[in-house]
């Protein structure tokens, strides 16, 4: 059989079905194996966090689940699409807003309402930016939408903090606890199995998501986009509906954020936090989803950790870790573990291999 | 009335006059060769008919519609099909996904989200593989491929979408003579329901495959005619021999 695989290159023959046939299976057999073992890994040692962790670490645990959550926004538009945007806390932090005034001026806490706006507020405000970045007759450049993002993420902050009604620079303290009927989410075990649940389904759809068949397209769009708009591919829709999608969990991290710190202030709309999640991604591996969320657990963690025992220099600490990873480990922490292969992975359905009862 | 009619074309870069009343005309099924010295202005006519350069001048009809100022993707829509020449293959996916993404172009967004055509275009898949030769390496990544039969999946993939045009620049650049060969007998069967603007510098090639040839010179159009006519054209071997 080898051989005959062998002479395909040369021969003139016309049916080659079988060594085609009896190849796949083993391919696909080795092409998938240590990503879900990295995901389940990840999903107990979330699951059980809260019964091991100090109550002050599980809030802490609940902050760096919401803000996985932000992260996997920009792995999609980044780590899938190959959209760099710098400019992803402004749909973050302007759902965190909206949550927060809608708490404040219309005493609208229920989860069932709050979630829902601010993801719709993410969507909108990233449909708007993004319509107007990417949907042009021609492609935009990638530092256009890099620096159209960052302006918009860092015109949002300023905004924010000359808006008088907005609180200005104080933003919006005590913002009450969100609700579902008369319970009350606040810190603690229930409010982080919430997020952990929400991140959960979040991730699965995400995952459905880029490994379909449009996952396919994403991967064409992030490798290639010039190439895929001579296929026929509508290049800056395909953009513009995953900016949206970023945009939409974006600020559902947002609203989760907003009402478990319980206050919003300018910096969650600006480039600070914007360029924090693109760290987070880049650490821990773009366009593998999990990386994302290792990455941001990893990084918040560090952070913490170094800030309590290294006070003064934990940042500069923190900068020469990142900058080490992005230096030798571009792919981010991830790759130690997880080939290339697995990484881009396969779309779609696993074909029904039929014929797969080859010799 | 020709499948493609490009006519006046005018292309001017700066100070440089690429194309300078440039005109090619191509009727259905039929193979024809572009071909001229190096600066003739050949890739840059075929980027003016693909869509991935606008002319400064003329009109490019294309199936009795004029196509002159659409992008890429609605040429692409219309039935044109370009093969780059640089190879741009996706490295990192495997050939089947290169294959799967030129096929799906054209699904609906919701067909790809719930990949609903995934199954049914598993068969067309392999049998472009197949037709390519390159169906024992569907599950490599395109990256691990020789020169050449990145050549054969471009093409492939370029043909997924069932084009009436297919535009090849350069196809067989920096293949080895059976290559060539192999590449050529892998062009005969599509005659059947497309036609092909090729570009090339091998005129052998060109002459065993094609049945009519444009010749450019500085720019615009020397000659036209069928392959035994262009042979004997005094003018084309003159420029041919001044290069040579």
């Amino acid at each position: 059989m080898g051989a005959a695989k062998q002479a395909v290159q040369v021969e003139v023959g016309d049916e080659m079905d079988v060594p085609v046939i009896d190849h796949a299976p083993a391919e696909r057999g080795t092409a998938r194996k240590i990503l879900p073992i990295v995901e389940g890994v990840v999903l107990v040692a979330a699951l059980l966090a809260p019964l091991v962790l100090q109550d002050y670490l599980t809030v802490f645990a609940t902050r760096v689940i919401i803000l996985a959550l932000f992260a996997l926004s920009f792995d999609l538009v980044w780590g899938y699409a190959g959209i760099m945007s710098f400019g992803q806390a402004l749909f973050f932090g302007s759902a965190g807003y909206g949550v927060a005034l809608l708490a404040r001026d219309l005493d609208i806490t229920n989860i069932v309402l709050v979630l829902p706006a601010g993801t719709l507020i993410g969507l909108t405000f990233a449909l708007l930016l993004g319509g107007f970045l990417l949907l042009g007759r021609h492609p935009s450049s990638v530092i256009f939408v890099s620096l159209g993002t960052l302006t918009g993420s860092y015109a949002a902050d300023r905004l924010a903090r000359g808006w008088y009604y907005l609180g200005g620079q104080n933003g919006i303290p005590s913002i009450a606890p969100m609700s579902l009927g008369t319970y009350e989410f606040t810190e603690g075990p229930a409010f982080y199995y919430l997020v952990l649940g929400i991140l959960v389904v979040v991730y699965l759809l995400c995952r459905f998501l880029v490994r379909s068949q449009f996952g396919l397209a994403l991967a064409g769009l992030r490798e290639n986009e010039q190439r895929i708009a001579f296929f026929g591919y509508k290049a800056q829709h395909l953009k513009a509906i995953i900016f949206t999608i970023g945009g939409a969990v974006a600020g559902l991290a947002g609203s989760l954020y907003a009402f478990h710190e319980g206050f919003v202030w300018p910096n969650m709309v600006g480039v600070v936090v914007s360029t924090q999640v693109v760290l987070y991604v880049l650490f821990g591996g773009s366009g593998t989803l999990i990386g994302a969320v290792i990455g941001t657990v990893i990084v918040e963690g560090v952070s913490f950790w170094l800030s309590d025992n290294y006070r003064d220099v934990w940042p500069i600490i923190l900068g020469l870790l990142l900058l080490l990873v992005i230096l030798f480990r571009p792919l981010g922490l991830i790759s130690f573990v997880l080939g290339e292969r697995e990484r881009v992975g396969s779309f779609g359905a696993k074909p029904k291999e039929k014929r797969n009862a080859a010799p | 009335m020709p499948l493609l009619e490009a006519a006046g074309i005018k292309k001017v870069f700066g100070k440089l006059t690429a194309l300078d009343g440039a005109a090619l005309t191509v009727g259905e099924n039929e193979f024809h060769g572009l071909i001229g010295p190096n600066g003739s202005g050949k890739s840059t006519l075929m980027k003016c008919i693909a869509g991935a350069e606008v002319p400064t001048q003329g009109k490019v009809s294309f199936v009795n519609a004029d196509i002159t100022a659409f992008t890429p993707t609605e040429r692409a829509r219309a039935g044109m099909s370009l093969k780059f020449q640089i190879t741009s293959v996706l490295p990192s996916l495997t050939l089947y996904d290169n294959i799967l993404l030129a096929l799906q172009a054209q699904c609906s967004l919701l067909d790809l989200v719930f990949s609903r055509t995934r199954g049914a275009l598993h068969d067309q898949v392999m049998t472009m593989l197949t037709q390519f030769r390159l169906a024992n390496r569907a599950f490599d990544a395109a990256a691990a491929l020789s020169h050449g039969q990145q050549q054969w999946l471009e093409i492939a993939m370029a043909l997924a979408g069932k084009p009436k045009l297919l535009l090849l620049d350069e196809p067989t650049g920096g293949m080895s003579l059976e290559e060539r060969r192999v590449t050529g007998e892998l062009l005969q069967p599509i005659k059947k329901h497309c036609s092909l603007v090729i570009v090339e510098h091998d005129l052998d090639f060109i002459r065993d495959i094609c049945d009519r040839l444009t010749v450019l010179d500085q720019g615009k159009v020397l000659a036209s005619g069928t392959v035994s006519e262009i042979q004997a054209n005094t003018s084309v071997q003159e420029i041919y021999l001044r290069r040579a």
